[in-house]
Formats: structure tokens, sequence, C-alpha cells
């Protein structure tokens, strides 16, 4: 059985500018062992999407559609239901691991609780429990780090003991909302190895959600690109790194600052500017009727503006499959039927980058 | 201040704190005293020794009825310390409870609460107490039962400004997220964080009901006579006040020395139990 399977699900905060569809017609399912990436800038839904299936919205928020786990709606879960199911099927992962632990707490303490939650274990078998949890997210000195307090680990020990509580009860799903962002980059990498070889030895499906490309491009099967609350292009990783199909999509890509580009400078040339995609983010209260990216897009035309695009498969760009700006190591996308964008302009999209 | 410095060293070294600790701590010591010993009974009359001037035998002297001054302060001290205690222990325990309860529901719970506090803060205390005890009759239990309930919304209010700031935090958020109940998030995350707040506010509710038994008393609504109280006996030097002035200084000294205390306590206490806001002094 589909381990989860979201339809349709959509989030509506009450703001004084009205109610805002902070997330709109999110569908997507993951099997167990699956791993799916949520990208997108900042407010355009992807933590919406991630409180949404943990039953954590602000009190403001409404959520419709349908979040099936396991074939249950857990949108139709009671309180006391889904506390059953936090923590215990569903765990997650939090962007800032300094402020997400309790200061007044010692890490075993605070480990321990969650295990005493859902695996009902007693205080002794808990203990011994998050000293081996430990050891397996690579703490060392795990004996010691027991009776430690927050604020004596360093940010990358905080997130190991997060994904060590979120780890503590088996969860058959991780949500981690851009675990790596509040860290520096050493250490990111140290951080998202870790959750991928657990994610791999321990069969669990994992929602990873990050605003970082070279992030999402390493770690997850599939990938999910979000703009203005809702899904504007889907796919598995490797199709989509390689035939960037959506104008955002490939806005994004054109904003990544690529190795080389200052080089350019010392050979005389006028040195080259970061790429930006035009204009803001759509006020969330005030969305247009059609494409959300209308404003913002080059290929903008009143067909866009008049209804929302609807995601359609990407037929594989007939005898050009190299041109793309693939990045290295990852693997020719050979099967791209389940590769979905929403745009009225995908063949003007795909001949623009082409030509570029 | 050092970062390193235990909990101990940071109170020795934090200098209103132990005059705050000092002034308490004799406040407490003398009322334990009282109960075992006091130089001469408190209650017992004299009449033909009434005034007498400090003495050996009587070290502050004697009052109208020929009482030892020290005595009777000594025992008031007990009177002060009992109201306080009750008092506070009251608001605190309905006041603490309300602020979480509205916290944690949010929506009509924490509307209804806090307006009912509001309303509350309406009224000047005082005159409530008074009339509260017009009703239900004079009498240091009454006293108690009024000062108790007027500072309820005092904690209720500040627990639960204090409590939503611990909600909004991340890692109540990650709390929620790994299962755990409201009930439980609040015994387990919101309560402990917010003890330093409610400490200081203790003392400082703690030193405001000695205030207040004091100002009871004194309008002769508090405890009854002969119970030695601080109050009362200003109230009783205030018509000999040009006869015998020490009169109305001595228990005057008195809640004025404790109300010091407690806030200095208070005060101390703030920074020593978080260290994150001490200040340099």
């Amino acid at each position: 059985m589909t381990l989860l399977s979201v339809e349709n699900l959509s989030v509506t905060l009450n703001t004084m500018g009205g109610p805002a569809r902070a997330v709109r017609d999110m569908t997507f399912t993951l099997e167990r062992g699956e791993t799916l990436g949520l990208v997108g800038e900042s407010g355009c839904g992807k933590s919406m999407t991630a409180l949404a299936l943990m039953g954590l919205l602000p009190e403001t928020a409404r959520a419709s559609g349908a979040v099936r786990l396991e074939g249950e709606n857990l949108l139709e879960y009671s309180e006391a239901a889904m506390c059953r199911v936090r923590g215990n099927r569903i765990a997650m992962v939090f962007q800032e691991p300094m402020t997400s632990l309790n200061p007044l707490h010692t890490v075993g303490h605070q480990i321990g609780e969650a295990l005493s939650l859902h695996r009902k274990l007693g205080r002794g078998e808990a203990q011994k429990e998050a000293l081996r949890l430990l050891e397996v997210v690579g703490i060392p000195d795990a004996g010691k780090r027991l009776g430690n307090y927050p604020h004596q680990l360093s940010g990358g020990q905080r997130q190991r003991v997060m994904i060590a509580m979120a780890l503590s009860c088996g969860p058959d799903l991780l949500i981690a909302d851009e675990p790596t962002t509040a860290l520096d980059v050493t250490i990111q990498k140290q951080i998202l190895d870790l959750i991928r070889n657990l994610v791999n030895d321990l069969g669990m499906a994992m929602i990873l959600i990050s605003h970082d490309l070279g992030v999402i491009a390493q770690s997850v099967d599939r990938v999910h690109v979000m703009y203005g609350g809702g899904t504007v292009e889907s796919g598995p990783t490797a199709a989509i790194f390689e035939h960037l199909s959506h104008p955002y999509t490939q806005g994004l890509f054109a904003a990544m600052p690529k190795l080389g580009q200052r080089a350019k400078r010392k050979d005389g040339a006028k040195r080259q500017r970061l790429n930006t995609i035009p204009g803001v983010v759509p006020e969330l209260a005030d969305l247009p009727a059609g494409c959300t990216f209308a404003e913002r897009c080059g290929l903008v035309t009143d067909e866009c503006r008049a209804a929302p695009p609807p995601l359609t498969s990407v037929a594989p760009p007939a005898g050009n499959a190299s041109s793309g700006n693939a990045s290295a190591g990852i693997a020719p996308a050979r099967i791209v039927e389940d590769h979905f964008a929403a745009c009225v302009h995908l063949d003007e999209a795909r001949a623009r980058l082409n030509s570029a | 201040m050092g970062a390193n410095l235990t909990f101990v060293q940071r109170c020795i070294r934090h200098r209103s704190f132990v005059a705050g600790g000092i002034l308490s701590g004799a406040l407490v010591g003398i009322a334990l005293l009282s109960v075992v010993w006091t130089p001469h009974n408190p209650i017992k009359m004299n009449i033909r020794g009434r005034f007498a001037d400090p003495t050996w035998n009587h070290l502050l002297g004697t009052d109208q009825f020929g009482r030892d001054i020290l005595s009777i302060i000594m025992s008031g001290a007990q009177n002060s310390i009992t109201v306080g205690v009750v008092a506070v222990g009251i608001g605190l325990f309905f006041g603490v409870s309300l602020g979480l309860l509205a916290s944690a529901r949010r929506g009509w719970w924490e509307e209804i609460i806090m307006r009912m506090s509001d309303f509350m803060f309406a009224f000047p205390a005082i005159l409530l107490a008074i009339m509260l005890v017009a009703t239900i009759g004079p009498g240091a239990v009454n006293a108690i039962v009024a000062i108790g309930i007027f500072s309820i919304p005092v904690f209720a209010r500040l627990t639960r400004g204090a409590a939503n700031a611990v909600w909004a935090r991340e890692f109540v958020l990650a709390a929620r997220a790994a299962g755990k109940g409201r009930f439980r998030i609040t015994v387990e995350h919101i309560l402990p964080n917010i003890v330093s707040v409610l400490v200081v506010q203790t003392t400082i509710q703690f030193a405001l009901a000695i205030l207040a038994e004091a100002a009871l008393s004194y309008l002769g609504i508090g405890s009854q006579p002969p119970t030695p109280s601080w109050g009362r006996m200003l109230s009783e030097a205030q018509t000999m006040i040009f006869l015998n002035p020490w009169l109305a200084v001595y228990p005057g000294l008195a809640i004025a020395m404790s109300v010091l205390g407690l806030n200095l306590l208070g005060d101390g206490l703030r920074d020593v139990i978080d260290p994150r806001l001490a200040r340099e002094r």
C-alpha cells in the first residue's frame, strides 16, 4: 500500500488581508524507501505543506484535500490521534538546531522522553536506547554527551541530536525541513550524508524541504518545484535537472552562482552579475487567477493569465537530450513520462533554454 | 559576570541579592524564633510599666498597655509571613494554572480568562479587599483570602504572557512534532521555562501582600487584637504619635525593611537565576 498519498492538499491562512492560499492543490505519493524533495523560494508553501502533513498548522490555517497515511486521512484525525502519529509514524527535523531543543533539559533526557512517550520504555532502557541512537547519528563520546545540555553542543551535533530524536521511534516517514540551512557548509554535507544513509538503511520515506538545489540534487529521488503554493514542475530529480522545463525552474537554476563566473573578469571581460528572476513573489492573499508565475515570466501571454495551467507531461525533447545543463554526476534521465510541468508554453521555454 | 561561575558564586557576588537575602532571612528567622521564644509575652499587659523607655529588660521599650514592643514586633513578623505565604500561595496556584490554561488552549479560554483578569485589574485592589472583608467580615483569614484573590490576575497575566512566548519557540513545535500533547508540553517545556519569571514575581507579590495586610490591619479589618500585627501597631501608635513617636517608628521600620528586603531579593534572583540576563554590577 502506498505509504503517503497527498491529494489536492490546500492550506488557507486567515490573514488581515483576507484568506491567503499558502498551499494549493498539492498532489503526490510516496512509497516506503522513496525520497521526495520540495524546492522553492521563501514563502512558496514548502514548510506549510510539511506542517499540514504533521497537523501542526497555525490556528488560523485550514487544510483541505486529503493526506492519506496508509489509506487513513490524517486531516480527519483528532488532536489526540495525531499525537500518536507525530513522532511515532511521521517524524520531523527542523531548520534551527539551535532553538529546536529545550535549553533546560539534557540531551539524554530529551531523547529519552520521546522514547518513553511512544515506545513506553522505562527510564534505564530509554537511556540505553538514547545512547545507541546518539552513536547511530555519529556523535563522538556519546555516553558523555547524554548528560550535556543543548548549549554545550555545536550546531552540527545538535542537529544530530534532533535526528536521533526523530529516529527514536522508527518512523515510516521523515520530514526534514531545511535540515542543513542553519549549518555551515562542511557540516551540511555530513548531515545530509547521515540523513541519506539512515533513510536508506532504515527503509523510511523522506520528504526533504530545501531552497538549495545542490542539496536537493544530491539527496532525493523525486522533486517538486513549488511556486506560489503549488507545484510548477515535478519529476525524477535527474529528469528535472536535465530538462529544466518550467520557466520558473529555469530561473531558479540560472540564479545559482556558477563556479568560474568570476574568472571571466581576469580576461578583461565585464564582471558577470548573478542572474535573478525579475519581480517579487506574489502576495498569497492576492494570487492571480492564472499562472502564479505569470507576472515574472518572460514568456507570458494572455493564455497564462486566464487560467492556472494544468500539470502536463513533459515529452522528452527529441535528439538533444544532452543539451540541457545537467549537473555533473547525475545520470542522464531515460524515463521522463512522470516529469510534469505546469506551463502552457513548455516548448518555447525549452527552446529558449537550448538557445541560451 | 563570568559564565563559569556556579549558582552559589553568582548569588554571593550579587550585592542586592545578598542584601535582600539577609533582610528576608532575618524576617523569616525572627518569625520562626518568635514561635518558640520572645523576650516577653507579646500580649501580656502591664499598665504600670507603659511607655517605658528602652532598657535591657525592654530593648525597644513598652507601648501604651505596657507590652514589650520587641516581642510584638517579633510576633508580628509571624503574622506578616503567614499572610504572605498563604495569600501568595493562593495567587500563585490559581493564577499560574489559569495562565497556563489560557496559553495552552488559546481561543475562547484565553479570551475569557484574560478579560476576567482585566476586569479585576480595573478595580483598586485595596478598595475591593475592604469591600470583600466588609461583606464576609473582618479577620486574618478573610484578609488573606482577599489579598490572595487579588494576586490571582497578576500571576495569570504574567504566566500567560511568558507562556505564550515559550509556546512560540521552536523547541515547542519540535515537541509537538514528536507527538506530545498540550498538557505534557505545558508541564515539561512551558512551566520550567517560566519558573524564573514566576519566582521573581512571587517575591514581589510577597512584599505587596505584607503591605496589603498592614494596610488592612491598619484600617482595622485585618487580623484582630490581640494577635500582634504591624499594621495595627501603626494605627494604635497614630493616636500617640506626638506623645511617643517611637511606637510608630518600630512597626513602620519592620514593614519597610521586610518589603525592601523582599524586593531586593526578587531583583537579585532575576539576575542570578537567569545568567543570560545578568548585568554587570
